[in-house]
């Protein structure tokens, strides 16, 4: 038992050093300008647009379940306006950044873990250092710039698609007025509201990518290893968005 | 000059290299023979920086490669071109793309990119094949493309990692014309690491055999096929028996 919670504390500290070590190679790589900020647009492409399908996805169904689990909770004591205040607050203080952030660990964590630990094993990557280019500026630079500059614009259209999905089903499913919706969303509302949710989802895009690139450029050998690193990057992804998500309450609320 | 200058690599308890002294000459083909596993790629990789070594030193131009900067580093790798085992070829990109990478870090205009990447592509028999994805290639001619993106560099050395391993005959003997066309069209100066003797005897001017970590015999190619060194004379020979037990080298040509 103790041995193998050395294991994993040794493992989980190996993870930590190897992000450090990659932050550091970032900071020296932004100096190389001629080479990320090209790769950076087709990265935002790649992660931001690309994933616009499935936040709406996930923003449109949570909206409606909050909509009906709100009007469910509120049916007795409550009046029902109060549906567009928990489906407003909710989504946009939470549901929106996180759901969204906990799917894109899976689709773009693995997916920049994935590539890059097939191009390490194929000598890509050592292809790219032989050419004189830094692995750091032309691989991790751009894919952790567009994750953070492009989570927010995928959360905005998420807590976008989460109130009119709510919306919809308030009108149509409760005995809720467009006014009364508007009036319920309206309550309590703050600009804080906005803001906390795209500060919290930049920083799940930066901890997503970073993961991903750490554990796919870690790959030293074979399939067996990519997918293993492939895993990695989506469970330690998943993890650190909660903890972001604690942090960022505790720090901003 | 490339020389490796008593180097040690180990990877882990595993030693790899002990004590691996050797000089690559100017405007030649220098064949790096040995057994799968041996440390002949890993000494590739030392030449441009991809690995350090524990001890000793691999010298490029008067330059020791692992105390560089990373100027120095780019410097130094922009005089080499490396043609991997299996190409690595970057598979997000075209033919023409995977040849431009190089060229456009070594600030060419998109002219002379455009012609150096068809002239390379002429030479390695592949005209026109600039816009044609990797993934639609066969083995030998992305062995072909590889060679292509390095000689497109016009690099002072190319370093070739096992170029003919995997292929049929005849497109080994292909690579292999290639590679001393190569030579002689550029005056390239060439290491080429491989246990394919069939090869080495077409490209090669000087062969180096590298057993147990170090150099165990090298010489001219007419000295290397008359060697009398057990271990050199079995691996030539192909011959399974434990010759390979020999500890001292015998018949030494250089």
């Amino acid at each position: 038992m103790l041995r193998f919670l050395t294991r994993r504390v040794a493992r989980a500290l190996a993870a930590l050093g190897s992000m450090g070590q990659l932050l550091l190679d970032m900071g020296r790589g932004f100096r190389d300008v001629g080479v990320w900020p090209a790769l950076t647009a087709t990265q935002m492409r790649r992660i931001g647009v690309d994933s616009l399908p499935i936040g709406l996805f996930i923003a449109a169904f949570t909206g409606i379940v909050l909509a009906l689990q709100a009007s469910y909770t509120f049916r007795t004591a409550v009046p029902l306006y109060f549906v567009g205040t928990l489906v407003g607050k909710t989504i946009m203080l939470e549901l929106g950044p996180v759901l969204t952030g906990l799917a894109l660990a899976g689709r773009v964590g693995a997916n920049i873990a994935a590539e890059l630990g097939t191009m390490r094993v194929t000598e890509q990557v050592d292809a790219l250092e032989t050419l004189a280019y830094n692995p750091t500026s032309y691989l991790v630079i751009p894919r952790v710039l567009a994750a953070t500059i492009m989570f927010p614009v995928v959360v905005t259209a998420a807590i976008a698609m989460g109130l009119f999905s709510g919306y919809v089903t308030a009108v149509n499913l409760l005995d809720l007025t467009t006014v009364e919706f508007i009036r319920g969303l309206r309550l309590f509302y703050e600009f804080k509201d906005i803001w906390f949710g795209l500060v919290k989802s930049m920083s799940f895009g930066f901890a997503i990518a970073l993961v991903g690139s750490a554990r796919g450029l870690g790959v030293r050998h074979g399939a067996e290893e990519v997918g293993r690193a492939t895993t990695q990057a989506v469970v330690l992804g998943a993890q650190l968005i909660l903890v972001l998500d604690a942090f960022w309450a505790v720090v901003l609320l | 000059m490339i020389a490796f200058r008593d180097v040690h690599k180990a990877f882990g308890p595993e030693p790899v290299l002990q004590g691996f002294s050797l000089e690559i000459p100017e405007g030649q083909t220098t064949v790096l023979l040995g057994y799968s596993g041996s440390g002949k790629s890993v000494a590739l990789k030392l030449i441009v920086g991809l690995l350090d070594p524990d001890a000793g030193e691999v010298v490029v131009d008067d330059a020791v490669v692992h105390q560089l900067d990373a100027d120095g580093l780019t410097a130094v790798r922009a005089r080499i071109g490396f043609v991997f085992q299996f190409a690595a070829l970057f598979d997000s990109m075209t033919v023409g793309e995977n040849l431009a990478l190089g060229l456009r870090r070594r600030g060419l205009s998109a002219t002379e990119i455009a012609d150096r990447t068809a002239e390379a592509l002429e030479l390695v028999g592949l005209p026109g094949a600039e816009p044609r994805s990797p993934a639609e290639l066969s083995g030998g001619m992305r062995k072909r493309v590889g060679l292509a993106r390095a000689i497109a560099l016009r690099p002072r050395y190319i370093l070739y990692d096992e170029p003919t391993t995997g292929l049929d005959p005849v497109t080994a003997a292909v690579i292999d014309q290639l590679i001393v066309r190569t030579r002689q069209t550029y005056g390239v100066t060439g290491l080429v690491v491989t246990h394919d003797m069939r090869s080495a005897y077409t490209v090669g001017d000087r062969i180096a055999m590298l057993f147990r970590g170090r150099i165990r015999q090298v010489g001219t190619v007419a000295q290397i096929r008359e060697s009398h060194d057990a271990v050199v004379r079995q691996f030539m020979e192909g011959r399974p028996e434990a010759a390979a037990d020999a500890e001292r080298p015998t018949g030494a040509v250089a």
